[in-house]
């Protein structure tokens, strides 16, 4: 049964599962935090009218994926903030948009759109080496990020105005995670496609949410969920022969169910009523 | 004595609806200054004027000597504490009322840099000064009103402010919790010598150590001068346009 381990198209799985599950779990802990659930599907499409601009004028589709995508995640936040409106209709705003371009791009390309499609799909044992090395160095990016500004990161989650009345940068670390977490999406839509990106992001750190009030445990059990979710997946839908996105989605929202279930976070409130009559 | 605050001849708007027009106000180091004024006079712009946080349309400010730009403005934050009006925290926030204190610090302290022993001393006497000491560990939105208030006070002591900005801190709360922080706030003006100005439309809750008012109407200055003059009768019938007697 270990023999899987030894082919290279397992290995590569295997890496990317973990790399993508933990970048995940940490940006779906900002998401979360900041209330922009829908950002995720606004940078896959982003990410995949980019693809099929790329198939039109015979560029590498990967990158003008993520072209697309850092041109998304920079509007987002000026647009919401010059507009003063919520964050998440700005994201409403640039997903029509790439959304239009997308279907543009479609009319201009004949041949088969596939490579473009695989950003909606994905498709994790399909995933390349030189995939994998770009999803390390935006991890590593990511987590340095997390460390170098935590401090200023607790307090723009805290409450964004506070954090700008206090002196800290609050635009410029809103803006970077905005950035951040578009570049990551963009490498993980291999791994399990742009419909699918939505839970994973969503999932592993609502559960965290549910188990504990400290932030740094949020980000740490997130990124625990999601590379569990991504493992776990893998595993079933490898026996199994089930489309591997579909398998981690459904994990990832099964952790999340028995988190939600087994929340501390209910028990202490009886506790407090207990101690409180007693 | 040398002023602190000079505002000149400012004007702010939020978008279309000019908010406070032409103000012209200097402050002086040390004094404790109340804005009174009715609903939508202006009083929270004035604020959002001296920390930055406004769009300034024209005019001019100086705070604590620097002219306020863009790019002062996060460096004049620093020094100032504010705690804003009746701040909306998501009862769900994952962050305890400690680390709530510790943001007043994270600020002044700047990028790159980890709170050391002296930061951990501020924050600690912070929460003392405003007894919240028992609620550190508790998550913030788990907190009522009250004491919320008084977390937001010990936020902006954590900055060792040199300019003190409080927005209507007494609002909303029963007796015994407006007693608690007026005194809290006399408290901290006698113990630190920082300018405070301090907003409000309740006469009552104004601290015995105020001084000086400003009254505001319609966006404009209406009257500045010693609190027994502010606080007349007739000028202060005229400001809230109905009959009004300082008890
Ligand atoms: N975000 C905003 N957008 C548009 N107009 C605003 C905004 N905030 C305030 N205003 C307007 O600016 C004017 C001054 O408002 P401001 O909040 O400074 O009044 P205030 O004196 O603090 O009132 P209150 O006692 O109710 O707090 C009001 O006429 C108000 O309608
Ligand atoms: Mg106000």
């Amino acid at each position: 049964m270990l023999e899987i381990l030894s082919y290279k198209f397992m290995q590569n799985a295997i890496t990317a599962s973990i790399i993508g599950g933990a970048s995940c779990g940490i940006v779906g802990v900002f998401v979360i935090m900041m209330r922009i659930p829908f950002v995720g599907v606004a940078m896959s499409h982003s990410a995949f009218a980019g693809a099929i601009f790329g198939l039109v004028f015979g560029t590498n589709p990967l990158v003008m994926a993520i072209l697309f995508c850092l041109g998304s995640a920079i509007l987002i936040g000026p647009i919401s903030d010059r507009s003063e409106l919520d964050p998440n209709i700005s994201i409403g705003i640039i997903f029509s948009i790439v959304l239009g371009l997308a279907f543009l791009g479609m009319g201009m390309i004949k041949g088969p759109k596939t490579e473009a499609l695989n950003f909606i799909w994905g498709n994790i044992l399909m995933i390349s080496k030189n995939d994998i090395i770009l999803m390390v160095i935006m991890g590593i990016v990511l987590l340095g990020f997390l460390f170098l500004f935590f401090k200023e990161i607790q307090s723009v989650l805290f409450h964004r105005e506070i954090a700008r009345a206090v002196g800290i940068p609050e635009r410029i670390v809103f803006y970077s995670f905005l950035i951040l977490s578009g570049m990551i999406i963009t490498l993980n839509l291999n791994t399990i496609g742009g419909i699918l990106i939505f839970s994973l992001i969503i999932n592993p750190a609502s559960a965290a949410y549910q188990i504990t009030y400290k932030l740094k445990f949020i980000f740490l059990l997130s990124a625990i969920f999601g590379v569990a979710s991504c493992l776990i997946g893998l595993v079933f839908s490898y026996f199994f022969n089930a489309p591997s996105g579909a398998v981690i989605i459904i994990v990832s929202s099964l952790i999340f169910g028995v988190a939600l279930i087994f929340s501390p976070k209910r028990r202490v409130k009886t506790n407090e009523t207990q101690s409180n009559t007693s | 004595m040398s002023s602190i605050i000079e505002i000149n001849n400012t004007t702010v708007s939020y978008r279309e609806n000019i908010a406070v027009s032409n103000i012209s106000l200097t402050i002086d180091e040390g004094q404790f200054l109340a804005i009174i004024g009715p609903n939508g006079a202006g009083k929270t712009t004035l604020l959002t004027i001296i920390n930055g946080l406004g769009k300034i349309l024209s005019g001019s400010a100086r705070i604590l000597g620097i002219k306020l730009t863009n790019r002062t403005a996060n460096q004049i934050r620093k020094e100032i504490g504010y705690v804003p009006q009746m701040c909306s925290i998501d009862p769900r926030s994952p962050i305890s009322v400690k680390e709530v204190v510790m943001i007043g610090r994270f600020g002044k302290i700047g990028l790159f840099r980890h709170l050391n022993s002296n930061d951990k001393e501020i924050v600690e006497t912070a929460m003392e000064v405003t007894g919240i000491k028992n609620l550190a560990e508790r998550p913030i939105g788990h907190l009522s009103g009250g004491e919320q208030q008084k977390v937001a006070i010990a936020r902006a002591l954590a900055q060792e402010p040199r300019i003190l900005l409080l927005d209507e801190p007494t609002a909303n709360l029963d007796p015994k919790a407006q007693r608690e922080i007026i005194d809290i706030i006399e408290r901290i003006y006698k113990e630190r010598n920082l300018t405070i100005v301090f907003v409000t439309h309740i006469l009552s809750h104004l601290p015995n150590i105020c001084t000086e008012a400003i009254l505001m109407k319609q966006g404009k200055i209406f009257y500045k001068g010693k609190i027994e003059d502010a606080l007349q009768e007739d000028r202060l019938s005229s400001l809230y346009g109905c009959p009004m007697k300082y008890a």
